[in-house]
């Protein structure tokens, strides 16, 4: 923007920044490339390179860690908390966009908590109450689980959705003799669905890589793939490391499949960014 | 809108009703395990009320556990939104350049701290390419150790940390009017002095916030630091100490007098950064139309 | 950083974006103007004329993409905008959120390195002027929309600089506060005697306010005159147009005589005075719907003949359409009270009936 010089200490300010960014960029570029190669390697003991190259260890690590079983606990265990954070998610959602009441904002404050606290801190009180309700080591306990982060989150991306719809929208609809149900159905659900859209897909990514609240609810048959890895990792003394890392190219396969598909409907930051895509009022 | 109706009360909105599930959902599966397991805290197998706060604080392999999650936490904190600041206020204009960055940045967060840590001990490892790269180069001889300590998990730590505080902090910054930075330039102010003047005092609560919200994430560390770090020791973190209470010991009511431990010098901190934001401006960030 | 100067001269100034698919486009297109000591210019056009461009080119906010800006003798277009030492009133006043009013108006001062005894006077000396005093601790947002305004005039200037740069200033003010908010800037000229170029897209505001107006469009200027002038001698069609004459007519050329032409189609003959060379057969006829007058009189030279189809009433005068037998729809401010389906004689002097050439920037 500005006709001028630059200073050479303005150059070398910039140049320090893209360096940092530089070498943090590379150097995760090569830690996912690592393992990479090291779940084709044959062998590899300290050299550039792997002595030679196979598959064998994918085919091994999906025997060892029973990666079918896994899969499927993931899949279910993903789409159920997606879907229930959806169902209990947008109506509250609406609600909240929509209508004010006594109690608005403790409301608001209960649902921004669980993602405010970290997963291990309220995740520890959770699996007490879930062992007590049975519940914990059952694949029923971590969809609770999960889903305590992602009902909210749901609600947070939606509630900003829901208040750019025109209100107007709704009054017409039923000035032209639309019920409640239908006006919904027929106006609001068509003009929500980038945002439900996006939300799921937010959530699904989320949950795939959460760690913590499968890890402290999870039984030995009800393990999501991120839980599996870690147990994996963790006997990795026993275990040779590539078959390791083979699993961990699953893992991350799955995770990138997804990602690649959210980011073609969502910005990044709202990936991560717990605040909503709008100029702030603090 | 419930309509005001002139004569009668507004009848009952049913709509509200569509906030029920949500709010039971909450009050059921966080606030009541929240509760019940403050009280299970006070329940300890022996001593009194505050049996196992006592047990805590005198146990050597747990008090110090604080100290420790802070060593790590803190740093990373500090590193991940005092490097944020400054590239995310370099990427302040929306330009395709921007996007790709926050495309890439938003891989390692997604990817998750355990892949992170695995794909850690592969790659700076003693044997990994980043350390014969530097032995090459000269830069340092003999196998590097980063991983299995300290290190390891400061760095875990920052890879997963920094993309989520650059986010955040580019999200703040985006949402400051650009007009405002013109204006000040009109006035005299060059670069540096319309970050420090403009910028700065505007996004000193967001970058607060952010401080907060990074730090809780790294106090929590928990994979990382058993797989990266050396759990027996130097890197036992609080909330190694919280599992092994429940998980290996069976012990719930420990358990959760450490989460809650866990959860008060959380507060503590995160008090102490947003009583330090009081003494900046908190007021709207778009430029002055009323 | 001169404090006065007798011109600033815009040579062939060029502004171009990236427009799409890839093709450049000018924003701006060689705007030549030399604004003297103590002048009041007004940019006016519709959106995207480039008058925002030009205003941001003189600040600095935008670079060049062709041409010079020169201060006397300094060439100031390789500045940044920090050392041009011009005043901004930007069209949402950028007032700084979270600075009292006094901090927003000093901080000019601040930033030139002036001592911090000598801010205080000076900004309160501005208040003053702008008629703000009291207010000083109060934050922007605790202000109305009019006050905020004059905070943004105060703050550009109490740096005192030469030249003075508004944006729409007053396009987010209501009507009254507008009017009032236009008398303030024209009497605070006035006081200071400083330059001032100034952005808008209301002609009335240019009218009132500028000594010359610059009338631009896509980019290219049009005309540039004292407001006299662009409102009873529109340079071209696109001017007439812009300035309120309403009443545009595709005649065919009878004969031309000098500068007279006379035209005619149908049942309407006109003779008119040409503004510009005409070339083919036809042109265009631009009057104000304030010159033509309705008449009783047959033997009114140089009349339509027509009926009336609807009346607007306006309090001193009515808008009235007027219809001829050939459809021809035309724009009359009368005073004469006329009933609907009345037949009319709408009568325009010779010299107030401006003949552009066909297809001349519609």
């Amino acid at each position: 923007m500005n006709p001028g010089a630059r200073t050479w200490l303005d150059r070398a300010w910039r140049g320090l920044l893209l360096g940092l960014m530089t070498l943090f960029v590379v150097n995760v570029g090569f830690m996912i490339a690592a393992v990479a190669t090291s779940s084709f390697a044959r062998r590899w003991l300290g050299t550039w390179l792997p002595d030679g190259w196979t598959v064998t260890w994918y085919t091994s690590a999906w025997k060892e860690f029973q990666l079918d079983w896994v899969l499927w606990v993931t899949v279910e265990v993903v789409f159920a908390v997606v879907g229930l954070a959806l169902l209990i998610g947008v109506p509250a959602a609406y609600t909240l966009a929509r209508r004010n009441f006594v109690g608005k904002k403790a409301l608001m404050l209960l649902f921004l908590l669980p993602l405010m606290v970290p997963p291990i801190t309220y995740g520890i009180p959770l699996a007490t109450v879930l062992y007590k309700a049975q519940l914990a080591g059952t694949i029923y306990g971590v969809i609770l689980a999960n889903l305590i982060p992602a009902a909210p989150f749901v609600i947070l991306v939606m509630t900003p959705f829901i208040e750019q719809i025109d209100p107007n929208l709704e009054s017409a609809a039923r000035v032209f003799g639309a019920s409640t149900a239908r006006m919904f159905w027929h106006v609001l659900v068509p003009l929500l669905a980038p945002g439900i859209l996006a939300a799921s897909l937010l959530v699904l990514v989320r949950t795939i890589a959460l760690f913590e609240l499968t890890f402290l609810t999870a039984g030995p048959d009800s393990q999501t793939l991120v839980v599996a890895l870690y147990y994996a990792v963790f006997a990795a003394g026993v275990r040779a490391p590539q078959s390791v890392d083979a699993m961990a190219m699953i893992y991350m396969g799955v995770t990138l499949v997804w990602l690649l598909i959210a980011l073609r409907f969502v910005n990044p930051t709202q990936l991560v960014s717990r605040v909503k895509e709008q100029p702030l009022t603090v | 809108m419930t309509t005001s109706g002139a004569v009668a009360r507004a009848p009952f909105d049913r709509s509200l009703l569509l906030i029920v599930p949500a709010a039971a959902f909450m009050l059921l599966l966080f606030v009541y395990p929240f509760l019940y397991g403050l009280a299970l805290s006070f329940e300890p197998k022996e001593g009194g009320a505050l049996g196992n706060y006592r047990h805590f604080f005198t146990t050597d392999n747990l008090w110090p556990t604080i100290w420790t999650t802070l060593r790590l936490a803190l740093p990373a904190t500090l590193i991940n939104v005092g490097i944020g600041l400054p590239i995310a206020y370099k990427m302040r204009v929306k330009t395709r350049y921007q996007r790709w960055v926050t495309t890439l940045l938003v891989v390692p967060i997604t990817l998750g701290t355990v892949l992170i840590a695995e794909g850690m001990l592969t790659y700076f490892g003693p044997r990994g390419w980043l350390s014969q790269t530097l032995q090459v180069l000269h830069i340092y001889d003999g196998p590097i150790r980063l991983t299995h300590n300290y290190w390891g998990v400061l760095i875990s730590l920052v890879i997963s940390g920094f993309p989520f505080a650059f986010l955040l902090i580019l999200s703040y910054i985006t949402g400051i009017d650009p007009v405002l930075s013109r204006a000040a330039s009109t006035l005299g102010a060059n670069p540096a002095a319309q970050f420090r003047h403009i910028y700065l005092p505007l996004l000193a609560p967001g970058l607060a916030m952010c401080f907060c919200l990074a730090f809780v994430q790294a106090f929590s560390v928990f994979p990382s630091a058993v797989l990266l770090g050396s759990p027996a020791g130097p890197t036992r973190v609080i909330s190694i100490a919280a599992y092994e209470a429940a998980f290996e010991q069976y012990d719930y009511s420990l358990a959760s007098a450490i989460a809650m431990i866990m959860g008060f010098v959380q507060l503590a901190v995160v008090a102490a950064v947003l009583g330090l934001r009081n003494f900046f401006y908190r007021g709207p960030v778009t430029g002055g139309k009323g | 950083m001169k404090h006065d100067f007798q011109e600033l001269k815009l040579d062939r100034v060029t502004r171009r974006f990236a427009g799409a698919g890839g093709n450049a486009f000018a924003a701006l297109n060689e705007l030549t103007l030399t604004i003297r000591r103590g002048e009041f210019i007004a940019l006016l056009g519709p959106s995207g004329c480039g008058k925002s461009t030009a205003l941001n080119c003189i600040a600095g906010l935008l670079p060049l993409s062709g041409g010079n800006i020169w201060l006397d003798d300094e060439r100031i277009d390789t500045l940044p905008p920090e050392r041009r030492g011009f005043g901004m009133v930007f069209q949402n006043y950028a007032l700084f959120p979270h600075m009292s009013v006094e901090r927003n108006v000093g901080f000019g001062l601040r930033m030139r390195g002036v001592r911090a005894a000598d801010v205080a006077p000076r900004v309160a000396r501005a208040l003053k002027l702008v008629q703000l005093v009291g207010q000083e601790h109060k934050l922007p947002g605790q202000l109305s929309g009019g006050q905020q305004q004059r905070v943004a005039i105060a703050r550009a200037i109490v740096i005192e600089p030469p030249l003075i740069l508004m944006d729409e200033p007053l396009s987010n003010l209501d009507a009254k506060l507008r009017l009032e908010t236009r008398s303030e800037i024209r009497r605070i000229h006035r006081e200071l005697g400083r330059s001032t170029v100034y952005v808008t897209h209301d002609q009335d505001e240019a009218l009132s306010l500028a000594d010359r107006i610059v009338v631009m469009k896509d980019g290219v200027v049009q005309q540039i005159a004292s407001p006299q002038e662009v409102y009873t001698q529109p340079a071209n069609l696109a001017v007439a147009r812009f300035m309120g004459y309403r009443n545009v007519l595709e005649l065919g050329i009878e004969r031309q005589d000098g500068d007279r032409v006379v035209l005619s189609r149908d049942d309407i003959r006109l003779a008119g005075v040409r503004k510009q060379p005409l070339s083919g057969g036809s042109a265009c006829v631009a009057i104000r719907p304030e010159e033509l007058t309705v008449d009783a009189g047959a033997d009114a030279a140089n009349s339509i003949v027509g009926r009336v189809d609807n009346i607007e009433y306006g309090g001193r005068d009515s808008l009235v359409a007027v219809t001829t037998r050939s459809g021809v729809l035309l724009h009359v401010r009368s005073h004469v009270p006329v009933a609907i389906g009345q037949e009319v004689r709408v009568h325009v002097p010779v010299e107030r009936a401006l003949v552009y050439p066909q297809g001349g920037s519609a």
